[in-house]
């Protein structure tokens, strides 16, 4: 009996342990893998207008601070937004696709050519065609960020399986109550994954989209920023802004793992930790 | 309780799949009410399409099937039907209550009005406490008495099973069918029970109707002595030694034939 509690006891701080490994281990390979470079550039006296020391770069964000927080705040509502309207129309236009074969058929060859045509390629048309120019990064961001959710919300809706919808059709379902209590949870795993997709694309189409727009006008992003600095040898102040991309895309990252973990996680096998 | 009207009349039946496929045949079938009746052969021999025919899920290519003197789809929805599959056809993202609940909240039957009903049906099957479960955490015999709840929760008078403990081991498959012979004697209903199983069907059913495949007809139509209640003694005796005899030799010879 005490034995047992024992190994009881051995196998949570096991686990605990295990669990806390998951982020220790990463962040200290960064800090390591930092270390070095720091080292390195030191070492080798790199100047920084090549390669700039880590411990340069953190002094860069702090100088430049303002106005690199600006410029994310930008990124960061380009992103969301685009994400935001990806969701709505993936998710509406899925639907219509489960709804009808016509429709999907008939639609589906734009989608793919959307898809399919390099973002950097019609970014300069739409910024020429629309005239705020937000509107024209919202686009280009939504363009990149709307198809895995359009194809897989269709995929998913229809992956409803084949005896539960018999047993919808028994007990006389609305076609309402079908979507809302049948395709759509149905569909939610699939949903969640191309979340996950489309949440990295949002981010990679708004700092295309900037790329090509240039720096023009006051209200800019992170792309920006790092296109200025390009200009002007900033290095220092590139890797800073580059940095702070790379922060804004690990969060999203984080954030719709977290977002995924909750809505899956009681039931899909995906997030369901299983017991060894 | 009456237990000797006709509830559901075939006539002259046939399928033909849209693919070509003739599942089921020149089906001409009286189901009286408070049967229960096992439609037993080899797998393809139409077993579900039936099934699936009777619960107004598919139509029938011609012929014609009656529910209480109406067509499968023509029924009033208070009469409804039961529908028990192979597996057990939970939806994972929803416990176990909400699992049986289901065909209340699609008759807009609110969760508050639906509470006592649920628990009495999670009561029957001996689930009481799991209501909260997710699927996932149920072995598969239970995740089957959440299907016979969700099933019974309507109160139907006609009971579909097809297969349903045909994926069990064996002690779950015997427990379960004891269970559902206990709701068929205590209450008004009828029950077609879908099995590969001779011996299931000798020991559920009164009647049982034999299948052959290629096309999908039956070949012989078996009356057993009543002699409920049943349990496991049953499968001991010599009447039923001597029931599955007589069925496996139906069986046999639509094997022959082919
Ligand atoms: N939706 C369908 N489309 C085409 N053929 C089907 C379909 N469903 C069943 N079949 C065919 O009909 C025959 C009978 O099938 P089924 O009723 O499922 O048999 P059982 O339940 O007795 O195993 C089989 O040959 C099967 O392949
Ligand atoms: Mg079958």
């Amino acid at each position: 009996m005490h034995k047992k509690e024992e190994e009881a006891d051995n196998i949570d701080k096991q686990e605990l342990w295990e669990r806390r490994l998951k982020w220790i281990m990463p962040f200290m390979a960064i800090t390591f893998a930092i270390l070095i470079w720091e080292f390195l550039v030191r070492y080798y006296e790199v100047p920084h207008y090549l390669i700039p020391a880590p411990s340069k770069i953190s002094a860069t964000l702090w100088t430049d601070g303002p106005s690199l927080l600006k410029a994310m705040l930008f990124t960061i509502k380009l992103t969301f937004f685009s994400l935001l309207l990806a969701i709505i129309g993936g998710v509406l236009l899925g639907m219509l696709f489960a709804l009808s074969r016509t429709i999907e058929m008939s639609l589906f060859p734009f989608a793919v050519i959307l898809q399919v045509t390099p973002i950097i390629a019609i970014a300069p048309l739409i910024l020429i065609y629309v005239n705020s120019t937000f509107a024209a990064l919202l686009i280009c961001a939504w363009i990149v960020a709307f198809f895995p959710i359009l194809s897989n919300t269709a995929i998913g809706l229809r992956s409803a399986d084949h005896n539960l919808r018999d047993l919808f059709s028994l007990y006389r379902a609305t076609p309402w109550q079908r979507l809302r209590f049948l395709m759509l949870p149905s569909a939610l795993p699939y949903f969640m994954a191309a979340l996950k997709i489309a949440g990295g694309l949002s981010l990679i189409g708004a700092v295309v989209a900037e790329f090509v727009a240039g720096t023009a006008g006051q209200n800019t992003g992170l792309a920006s920023r790092i296109l200025e600095s390009s200009f002007r040898f900033e290095i220092p102040r590139m890797f800073a802004a580059l940095f702070l991309v790379s922060i804004l895309g690990v969060s999203i990252f984080l954030i719709t793992s977290l977002l995924s973990h909750i809505v899956l996680g009681h039931w899909h096998e995906s997030e369901i930790k299983r017991e060894k | 309780m009456s237990k000797s009207n006709p509830i559901i009349h075939m006539g002259k039946v046939k399928k033909t799949f849209e693919n070509g496929t003739l599942a089921v045949q020149g089906m001409t079938l009286d189901i009286l009410k408070g049967q229960f009746i096992s439609f037993l052969g080899p797998s393809g021999c139409g077993k579900s399409t039936v099934l699936k025919m009777i619960a107004g899920l598919l139509r029938p290519t011609s012929g014609q099937i009656l529910i209480n003197g109406k067509k499968p789809n023509e029924i009033s929805s208070d009469q409804n039907i039961g529908y028990v599959f192979q597996d057990a056809t939970l939806m994972p993202w929803a416990t176990v209550e909400d699992n049986v609940f289901l065909p209340l909240r699609l008759k807009g039957i609110t969760k508050y009005q639906a509470s006592g009903d649920i628990e009495k049906a999670l009561q029957k099957v001996g689930l009481k406490d799991f209501y909260k479960s997710y699927p996932r955490e149920l072995s598969g015999g239970m995740k089957m008495r959440v299907s016979i709840a969700r099933a019974l929760i309507m109160k139907p008078k006609l009971l579909l099973m097809d297969e349903p403990f045909a994926a069990l081991d064996e002690m779950t498959r015997f427990r379960l069918n004891d269970d559902v012979l206990s709701f068929w004697e205590n209450a008004d209903l009828t029950v077609i029970f879908v099995t590969h199983s001779v011996f299931e069907s000798v020991y559920l059913s009164n009647r049982v109707i034999v299948m052959a495949p290629r096309p999908g007809r039956v070949i012989a139509d078996i009356s057993l002595k009543d002699s409920y209640p049943r349990s496991e003694e049953y499968r001991t005796t010599s009447a039923y030694t001597e029931n599955c005899r007589l069925v496996s030799g139906h069986l046999k010879n639509s094997m022959v034939k082919e």
